[in-house]
């Protein structure tokens, strides 16, 4: 799976440069947050400006990741959203439980 | 009712096909031309429900066995489209997963897709199937 790490103060912001997030790589992420987590970050920003689509597995991925943050008094956030990733969060009502940003600069003027 | 698509696939037990099913599901959809509704969110309903069904059937079904096999029927028709996933293994149970919309369930990491797959399609059925099961799931599209 291809992943930009990129540092910003505190936050590290994760590219998904994937044209899917589904079964068949989204262990791949869960195995690099995890491993993000482990090192001490606490706060994360996931843009999926790339990904096209994206299946339970891949929403469970950030689902584990959202708590993992939380967990650590960290922060789990989510950017570039397509209009088919956006409307399965929508579905399955996880809107409601990220932040959402429609840009990695609007994410970080969050923080 | 005649089918004007009827497409079988047959692909090994494992999720790096998960891609190319998923497009033959959108294709499907945009070769629909009297089908009124949105097109492209029904190619992407498609892809979504293909992608569930089948990651179901090679983890929960055949156990992640990759040396099983996992077969797939597309049939539409002006009316409907109907989508079978024949596995080969234990199964699971369709009725025994929570319900990630209700709050206490929705930081689970387990039941999404069978949930996603009920949001998108009219009717879902679990059946026995010689010695495997088949996962159908249909859509009307009048």
């Amino acid at each position: 799976m291809q992943l930009k790490i990129e540092v910003n103060g505190a936050v590290r912001i994760i590219y998904v440069k994937e044209e899917r997030l589904d079964a068949h790589n989204s262990d791949e992420l869960k195995a690099e947050l995890n491993r993000l987590f482990d090192s001490g970050t606490k706060d994360l920003l996931i843009d999926l400006k790339e990904v096209r689509f994206i299946d339970s597995s891949g929403l469970g991925v950030l689902v584990s990741g959202f708590k993992n943050a939380s967990a650590r008094q960290g922060s789990f956030k989510l950017s570039g959203l397509q209009s088919q990733v956006k409307s399965m969060f929508e579905l399955t009502r996880l809107h409601r439980v990220f932040d959402i940003f429609q840009t990695v600069d609007d994410a970080l003027e969050s923080y | 009712m005649k089918n004007i698509i009827d497409i079988e696939i047959v692909v090994p037990n494992q999720t790096r096909y998960l891609s190319m099913i998923g497009k033959i599901g959108e294709n499907v959809a945009r070769e629909l031309d009297r089908f009124k509704g949105d097109r492209e969110a029904l190619a992407h309903h498609l892809n979504v429900v293909l992608t569930e069904g089948v990651v179901n059937a090679i983890k929960h079904a055949n156990a992640a066995d990759p040396n099983k096999e996992i077969k797939i029927r597309i049939s539409a028709s002006n009316q409907e489209i109907c989508i079978k996933i024949y596995d080969s293994g234990q199964g699971f149970d369709l009725t025994n997963v929570p319900d990630p919309s209700f709050e206490s369930d929705q930081l689970g990491e387990k039941g999404r897709g069978i949930f996603i797959i009920r949001s998108l399609m009219d009717s879902v059925e679990y059946k026995k199937n010689n010695g495997g099961n088949v996962l159908e799931m249909k859509k009307k599209l009048g």
